[in-house]
């Protein structure tokens, strides 16, 4: 099983999945993030899935809970750089990733989590 | 279901670790490439595969998915089967719905991997395993 790295960037994590993610991983990924938002104190959480050719259901529910976790934890998360087929293939799958915010890219996930006011908060 | 008349040998991959799905997700992207599938179309069967190799291994107790390409006149496609020897499903119709699940997940695995592929046939009976076995159509 691979373990995906997770690096800080100021009051932010930053996580780029660069694997074809298996399970394990993924739930790995989650008990890991969830650790080092408590360790670090971070406000944002971004994900980089600009690599991942798929996204299932499992992966799905991998990105939902982690939104989930990060937010009961006083954090946000922010899924970016989701490819446009998978995008296609997710809704056409029934999945709507509730709870996550997502940006086009790492640079739009950074500002959207940044100038990140109370009001926008409530979106999720 | 037309008739997919296969070309050449399947590839046969065991399903017994989480591992193995990532390597039928691969073997499936293989052969939709080889078949000319567009990217969505391509992406499409891999998670189809991804869901169904899924199932095999957590509600069948592992088995094998086999993977070949298939043609229907000047069609090409590609077929995916997935085999268990597992307790098999007792109704079937409850679970191509969506949302019902007995292992706690979101219950879009089979319902969602059916939308997802062009032909979808689901054989399986309570004690003696299940066999999915699905097709994508190059348009």
């Amino acid at each position: 099983m691979e373990r995906i790295p997770v690096l800080k960037l100021k009051d932010l994590l930053l996580v780029s999945i660069q694997v074809d993610l298996e399970d394990q991983s993924a739930i790995q990924l989650q008990e890991d993030l969830a650790e080092r938002i408590v360790d670090t104190g971070a406000h944002g959480v971004i994900i980089d899935i600009t690599a991942l050719e798929i996204v299932d259901s499992f992966i799905g529910r991998m990105l939902s809970s982690i939104a989930s976790i990060s937010k009961v934890l006083d954090a946000r998360t922010v899924v970016v750089g989701m490819r446009p087929a998978v995008a296609i293939t997710l809704v056409e799958l029934g999945l709507s990733l509730p709870g996550v915010r997502t940006a086009l890219d790492v640079e739009r996930g950074i500002e959207l989590l940044t100038g990140m006011g109370d009001e926008e908060g409530a979106a999720t | 279901m037309s008739s997919p008349t296969p070309v050449g040998e399947p590839e046969v991959q065991t399903i017994r670790l989480d591992q193995d799905v990532v390597r039928v997700r691969q073997l499936v992207r293989t052969h939709a490439v080889a078949a000319r599938l567009s990217l969505v179309e391509q992406t499409k069967l891999v998670t189809a595969a991804s869901e169904l190799a899924r199932n095999t291994l957590v509600h069948g107790g592992g088995g094998r998915a086999e993977i070949q390409l298939v043609m229907n006149g000047p069609r090409r496609g590609v077929q995916a089967s997935f085999t268990d020897e597992g307790p098999g499903i007792a109704d079937l119709d409850l679970a191509l719905t969506d949302g019902y699940t007995t292992a706690g997940g979101l219950g879009l695995g089979l319902s969602g991997a059916r939308r997802l592929v062009d032909e979808f046939a689901l054989d399986s009976k309570p004690g003696t395993g299940t066999r999915v076995t699905v097709v994508k159509w190059a348009r």
